[in-house]
């Protein structure tokens, strides 16, 4: 165990060397040039020069990469160009953001979606099963910009319950927070729902004609206990892992959501940095978006071996 | 569905908390602003949330009057070399350090010098300040500059601590300290920008409102949104197309000033490497100009809310030139235009256009137009960042772009038509053009500008380094909950006077 634990760990080294090299030449590709962006409506050759110089995008690329990297392996990411706010500064910021939001998204994704998918499985054929394949279609097919709008217009300027968009942090005022984070969770979770209602579904009906249900049933066990206590655990197996790689993907920022709700997470920060050719921002949310996203994966097949005692070598 | 209703009647109680003592101005930004120090600001949203925290030497009023902030008055020498400022006695910066005339000087120098300083061009003449008396600053000159003053009614005449200045150096922007109605508290970027007022402001019986608050929120439709509902009291750049709405809803209101910029057609005459029909003979593009019915186009893509236009200023600023008035539709003068640069038709030119629902509308309208003369503009859609690159680069035939404009008219025009010019990208050249952008700066009374700026209407009109179509209006929506509220013609929010009802 503890040598497959280190042995996954080394792995890490290059894969993120490969993500930052990666990182770095992809943005290369932008068209445009991020001192002119900067200046915007003011374009005086003398001050473009001065900020190409002082941000070294007048060096040659692997010289602005080592530079980087410098920076990445002593905790420092750089500074934004645009805001000159140091990036590790707006990872901290942001990154509970997201955090919290992908968090709520996931919870309401499960609330939804196993429940449903559960029933569907098991009232087979009837309007209950069409009901929530109907809703699991609509979740899939519906643009989250439109459903994040048509929210705001029913839950902010018709009943005027929620505010239409911003973000209070948690520790600021907890219900507040609640409040200005409900409808984007909801948005974002309903995608899910719908995903994991139907794995869940096909999962539970697989389950539900094997020989360990039939016995359990033939035991003159409560309907109820067979699906709940037999059945479903087995089933949902597969569903928490797909839950798990959903998690890491909204944690990676969701543009669109963010950007209706003007949530300032990391994909706000992204989006913007990319427009706005600021790089070092650029750099770092990828970078951290990809840490988190290779631990989360790391932590799923420990989880794994620990749960199924046959993949441990 | 059980749970989920249960989340939403939770999240509904939560709201009724609201409560606070205190009045709260919350101000929706088109967009998040860049560095909040005067010096290294480059964005027009900056602007706004600056008019809250950064007083300027002088002030515009709604007829671009020139009117003392910081500053009281100004005299200029006789050769226009040297012009005297006298400041406001007992102002204080929110650091509690007194504004007087060595911080005056500070900060025109800091300006000037800074490291990457973008109002470095903006002063360009001023080759040093001196110190007159505690309360007076003279800016010596190395030529006469008539539109200076106007550079200090913005960015370039906004004071600075210089204790706070020297402290933070280039992080100066992550906390502003200077001496306007509202002090800085905090930023979250890309979420909030809040102010508290300043208890010690200059004038602060006209500030009644304890804080003030800016959200950034892009999407114009939820801007909108967050006002309805209450989450906002002001908002900036409503869309065109909403104004229909904000006037139907009685707690609304909209207020509008004509921006000082406009909208048009950049032309790359002499960069062009393609040497497109464009760029061989002005007769080209008097028939491109002559092909669009300017009033149509704000017609269909405005609603006819925007104002019609074909000069660097709109019909109803001073300097505009009533002699060359806005050309009429006229496709059979076009034709003969074009027979005579001896072109063969269909004309095709390259029209590099930004992204965004309201560019590509115009695009369109104007194709259509363009095409009935038996011009062919062929749209390139383009991502307003690469769209720099390709201007500097020169890699366009025709660029449809707007500028947002100065309050004084040398800012709408040295830049874009003197020869060698920074942001002059088709690369015009007319001496007499030349002679008349350079007059005009060393020429100090407004009837003997405008009458040397005609000349430079006459070569620009016939020339059409840039066919101007149309000037947008500034469009500013609130609550009727806030009272006293006056539009600018620079489009920025004055705090000064508003109340919270």
């Amino acid at each position: 165990m503890l040598n497959f634990l280190a042995r996954r760990i080394v792995q890490l080294i290059p894969t993120l060397f490969f993500v930052s090299v990666l990182i770095f030449s992809l943005q290369q590709l932008l068209p445009g040039d991020p001192a002119l962006v900067m200046a915007g409506e003011e374009r005086d050759p003398a001050v473009i020069e001065q900020i190409r110089q002082q941000y070294r995008l007048d060096q040659p690329v692997p010289v602005q990469y080592i530079y980087w990297v410098k920076g990445v392996l002593s905790g420092d990411f750089g500074e934004s160009l645009r805001n000159k706010v140091p990036v590790r500064e707006l990872i901290a910021q942001k990154l509970p953001v997201t955090i919290q939001l992908a968090s709520m998204a996931i919870v309401i994704a499960f609330l939804i979606g196993i429940p449903a998918g559960i029933v569907s499985a098991v009232k087979k054929g009837t309007a209950l099963d069409y009901g929530a394949n109907i809703f699991a279609l609509w979740g899939i097919s519906t643009p989250n910009f439109w459903l994040g709008i048509m929210l705001i217009f029913l839950f902010s300027i018709e009943l005027g319950w929620l505010p239409a968009s911003g973000y209070v942090p948690i520790s600021e005022n907890f219900r507040a927070s609640l409040a200005s984070t409900i409808m984007p969770a909801f948005v974002l979770g309903n995608a899910i729902a719908a995903i994991l209602m139907r794995h869940t579904r096909s999962a539970m009906l697989q389950v539900l004609e094997s020989d360990y249900v039939r016995t359990a049933r033939a035991k003159g066990l409560f309907e109820r206990s067979v699906i709940l206590k037999h059945a479903m655990r087995n089933a949902l197996t597969p569903v928490i892992t797909l839950g798990a790689l959903e998690l890491g993907t909204l944690l990676s920022g969701a543009v669109l959501t963010e950007q209706i709700f003007s949530i300032p997470g990391f994909g706000k920060l992204i989006v913007d940095a990319v427009f706005n050719r600021d790089y070092a921002v650029v750099q770092g949310v990828v970078l951290t978006t990809a840490t988190i996203y290779i631990t989360l994966n790391l932590i799923a097949d420990i989880a794994y071996i620990l749960v199924n005692p046959r993949l441990r070598g | 569905m059980k749970t989920m209703r249960l989340a939403i009647t939770a999240a509904v109680l939560l709201l009724s908390f609201q409560a606070s003592a205190q009045t709260t101005l919350r101000i929706g930004l088109a967009e998040d602003p860049d560095i909040l120090d005067p010096t290294m600001a480059r964005t027009y949203v900056g602007r706004i949330v600056f008019s809250a925290f950064c007083d300027k030497l002088f002030d515009i009023d709604e007829k671009l009057n020139i009117v003392p902030q910081l500053g009281l008055s100004y005299s200029t020498s006789d050769d226009g070399k040297e012009v005297a400022i006298k400041l406001r006695p007992g102002v204080k910066f929110h650091d509690g350090e007194p504004f007087d005339a060595e911080a005056a000087k500070f900060s025109i120098e800091r300006h000037i010098s800074f490291p990457g300083s973008f109002r470095k061009p903006e002063l360009a003449t001023v080759d040093h300040v001196d110190v007159v008396d505690p309360l007076t600053i003279k800016l010596v000159l190395k030529q006469p500059f008539s539109p200076l003053i106007a550079q200090l009614t913005d960015r370039a005449g906004m004071m600075v601590s210089p204790k706070a200045a020297k402290e933070a150096g280039d992080k100066f922007g992550l906390k502003p300290v200077c001496a306007g109605p509202y002090k800085f508290v905090e930023r979250v970027q890309q979420d909030r920008i809040v102010g508290e007022r300043f208890a010690d402001y200059w004038n602060k019986d006209n500030v009644f409102i304890d804080k003030v608050v800016f959200l950034p929120i892009v999407d114009a439709t939820v801007r909108l949104a967050n006002l309805k509902s209450g989450g906002l009291d002001l908002i900036e750049r409503v869309l065109a197309t909403d104004i229909k709405e904000v006037r139907a809803d009685s707690r609304l209101k909209l207020s509008t000033a004509l921006e000082l910029g406009y909208f048009g057609i950049t032309i790359n005459i002499a960069r062009d490497k393609n040497k497109g029909p464009l760029s061989q003979s002005e007769k080209v593009r008097q028939a491109l100009s002559l092909s669009i019915d300017r009033e149509a186009v704000t017609q269909v893509v405005f609603n006819g809310e925007f104002v019609p236009g074909n000069q660097w200023v709109s019909p109803e600023h001073p300097y505009y030139q009533k002699g060359f008035p806005v050309p009429k539709r006229d496709i059979a003068k076009a034709k003969a235009l074009l027979k005579e640069a001896g072109v063969t038709l269909p004309v095709a030119v390259d029209m590099m256009v930004t992204k965004g629902s309201e560019n590509e509308a115009v695009a369109q309208v104007l194709q259509s137009m363009a095409a009935e003369a038996g011009i062919d503009l062929k749209i390139r859609l383009i991502e307003f960042a690469t769209s720099f690159k390709q201007t500097q680069a020169g890699e366009f035939q025709a660029f449809l772009i707007g500028w947002s404009g100065r309050i004084d008219p040398d800012g709408n025009s040295y830049v874009f038509m003197h020869t060698g010019a920074p942001q002059n990208d088709g690369g015009y050249s007319n001496p007499e053009a030349d002679k008349a952008l350079e007059d005009a700066r060393l020429v100090n009374d407004a009837a003997q500008r405008k009458a040397i700026y005609e000349k430079l209407t006459k070569a620009a009109l016939n020339d059409l380094p840039i066919i101007y179509l149309y000037h947008r209006r500034l469009l500013i929506a609130h609550t009727t909950r806030l009272e006293g509220y006056k539009q600018m013609p620079d489009g920025l929010v004055r705090v000064i006077g508003l109340k919270l009802k």
